[in-house]
């Protein structure tokens, strides 16, 4: 067991999965001689080879597709885009193509792609380097959808994404990739689908996903000082949800927040909202809160992007909020 | 080539026209829906470049892709006759068990790798087709064809530049028919001759007449060697005419009759069918029976077939969505 960062965590999943089967290709802007801009793929360019850690020009669509179409005949391409905004420009090869492939082909054909990018604000990228849009990508059918938290899970379901058989978006976070975590140093899988409670408690239900769980967790020490004991649920997978786990922990505390770091509108939690109210509504002894972003495009001056972004004290007073306790 | 293939290339191309002929009265009849887009006209490319390429059942064939005027290229590619029409009628016994229709015609078993609707998609999908027979070592290519009008996105850019650079297997096929749906290319593309373009990638490119079978065939082989001799990818434009509308709500308002007229001289079945008649291997006659025989087979079987199979089931609409028997040790559920 050591204590590794995130982005090492990503990197061992590649390395071990890439020396497990020959089929297994990393492609991506500077990831080979250059080691990756957030070092996912440190030193694999020289243990693999420039055929198997794939310099890739700023072509996302294309080279997207060009993975997309290496893996329905076997390949297992692992495709990083430098930040998500960029995957803009490969939709149309991951929502038109690979989502659809195996469904319009009858089940004929399939794309088993892994596509990891990093998601979320950091510090001061403005708006064209902090878009979050994992709503966008949980929207569309035939694609998964993952948000590890850490280390175990960056390692666990990177290990998975790459042997499903389905088109995998794995949505990591600016800052999380010098997160830290002990990680058992045998190998092992973290699974796709089901959330997880990572703190017990009875009072309240905190759902985060990505780095929101952070900001819950923060959240849920600080009501522990008034007393107040809460739960915090991460959601893990955006697609498919785990509805059932998200009811038990709403059925237990009565009380229900839900952190996302993105936009309200037609968002993550405004599913999760839908979920309960479709699951578990007379178990509610109050109204839910969404905590999330202003719905504006992302500010560079620090202290409009603080307003703009949630932190863990406005989860912290959402939460209050919901316990009747402002 | 000897008298008998020339004979079987032939019948296939006017097996080709005929199937088309007979979707365009289904469709009438309803029994088809959505988007129908005909290859009338343009038989010679696909039947004779994939004429040149390996192709049938096995693993060890030609990746073949295309847009979505799909049905010839399925079919010579290797593709049941019986399947395709099935599809076209939304059948569960379709190449894409119904879920696809005419754009979408998949049938991995001969590796005809797909129809797309998105223009200029295929470009990407076909180069990273390359990218995996060249990783496995197999002395495979793809195939990829598409129109004129497809030249204008940006992944035709992209992937000509990624293509080269890599080396990959791929061979791309632009059918130039003069239209992007009502659009001229003279009024849509700043290079009136499409091969030009790939010298900005420094690509093997030529361009050849697409309604002559015979040199289709002979150009494809050496753009077919080239490639699979590794020598990297190559792009092949062949001119020609779609006789149809783009799809079938087309008035073709953007043409002129005497264009259409002109073109239609040069019918690919009429120039081969006038040569073998010709070169005394049929007579007027022996080319009647053949149609005869043709629209038998697709009266009889083909479209009985069609008519006759079920639907897919309602139960089973959220099949194929994701894989249906996934390994639960990487997919869950989570244990708690
Ligand atoms: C991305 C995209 N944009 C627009 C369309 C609509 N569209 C369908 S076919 C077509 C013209 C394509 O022309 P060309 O590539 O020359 O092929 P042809 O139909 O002549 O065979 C257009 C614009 C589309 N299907 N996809
Ligand atoms: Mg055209």
């Amino acid at each position: 067991m050591a204590e590794i960062a995130y982005w090492e965590a990503i990197r061992r999943a590649h390395d071990e999965e890439m020396a497990n089967d020959r089929m297994v290709i990393a492609m991506g802007e500077d990831i080979g001689v250059a080691g990756g801009t957030y070092k996912a793929t440190l030193g694999l360019y020289d243990k693999y080879g420039e055929d198997r850690v794939i310099d890739t020009p700023i072509s996302e669509n294309s080279y997207t597709g060009i993975g997309i179409g290496a893996s329905m005949v076997g390949m297992r391409p692992i495709i990083e885009i430098m930040s998500i905004n960029f995957a803009l420009l490969a939709l149309d090869t991951l929502v038109n193509a690979a989502a659809k492939i195996r469904y319009m082909s009858g089940g004929r054909a399939q794309c088993p792609i892994v596509m990891r990018t990093p998601g979320g604000t950091a510090h001061q990228l403005a708006a064209q380097h902090s878009a979050r849009l994992a709503r966008m990508f949980m929207s569309t059918s035939g694609l998964r959808v993952v948000t590890p938290r850490g280390p175990i899970d960056a390692y666990g379901m990177l290990k998975s994404a790459v042997r499903c058989n389905d088109p995998v978006i794995i949505i990591e976070h600016e800052q999380m990739y010098s997160l830290k975590e002990e990680v058992p140093d045998e190998e092992f899988f973290r699974p796709l689908e089901g959330a997880e409670i990572v703190r017990e408690g009875s009072d309240i239900t905190l759902v985060g996903y990505n780095f929101s769980v952070h900001l819950c967790l923060e959240a849920a020490k600080r009501l522990e000082a008034d007393g107040i004991h809460a739960e915090v649920l991460d959601l893990r997978v955006l697609k498919p949800l785990d509805r059932e786990l998200i009811r038990k922990s709403v059925e237990k505390t009565h009380r229900v927040l839900i952190a996302e770091e993105d936009e309200a509108p037609v968002g993550v939690g405004a599913e999760i909202m839908a979920l309960i109210n479709e699951d578990c509504f007379f178990a509610l002894d109050a109204q839910p809160v969404r905590i999330h972003a202003a719905d504006v495009p992302v500010p560079y001056n620090a202290r409009l992007e603080k307003a703009a972004i949630p932190s863990a004290d406005d989860v912290y007073q959402g939460a209050l909020k919901v316990m009747g306790k402002i | 080539m000897n008298d008998a293939d020339k004979k079987r290339l032939l019948k296939e191309m006017i097996f080709f026209r005929r199937f088309e002929d007979r979707t365009f009265e289904a469709y009438m009849e309803r029994k088809i829906g959505g988007f129908l887009h005909l290859y009338s006209g343009q038989e010679a490319v696909a039947t004779g470049v994939l004429e040149k390429a390996m192709l049938g059942k096995g693993t060890g064939n030609d990746y073949v892709i295309t847009g979505y005027r799909d049905h010839v290229h399925a079919l010579k590619a290797g593709a049941p006759a019986r399947e395709v029409m099935a599809e076209l009628y939304g059948k569960e016994t379709g190449s894409s068990r119904g879920r696809g229709g005419s754009m979408h015609i998949f049938d991995p078993s001969v590796n005809f790798m797909g129809g797309y609707a998105l223009v200029g998609q295929p470009f990407p999908l076909a180069a990273g087709l390359a990218m995996g027979c060249k990783h496995k070592g197999t002395k495979q290519i793809a195939i990829c064809f598409l129109g004129d009008g497809a030249n204008n996105q940006g992944t035709f850019h992209e992937t000509m530049n990624m293509a080269k650079v890599w080396n990959l297997p791929v061979l791309f096929v632009c059918e130039n028919n003069g239209y992007a749906i009502g659009t001229h290319i003279d009024r849509s593309t700043a290079v009136k001759d499409q091969y030009k373009r790939v010298c900005a990638y420094d690509m093997q490119a030529s361009q050849h007449d697409g309604m002559d079978i015979e040199i289709v065939m002979e150009a494809a082989e050496k753009a077919i060697d080239f490639v699979r001799s590794g020598k990297g990818p190559y792009f092949i434009e062949f001119m020609t005419y779609r006789f149809r509308g783009h799809s079938m709500s087309d008035a073709k308002s953007y043409r002129t009759r005497e264009e259409e007229i002109e073109w239609e001289k040069r019918d690919p079945i009429k120039i081969f069918s006038k040569r073998l008649i010709e070169q005394n291997l049929l007579t007027e006659d022996d080319i009647k029976a053949m149609k005869k025989e043709i629209d038998d087979e697709i009266e009889n079987d083909i479209i009985k077939f069609a008519e006759e199979s079920p639907e897919p089931k309602v139960e089973d609409l959220n099949k194929y969505v994701l894989d249906d028997h996934p390994d639960p040790r990487w997919i869950g559920p989570l244990q708690q």
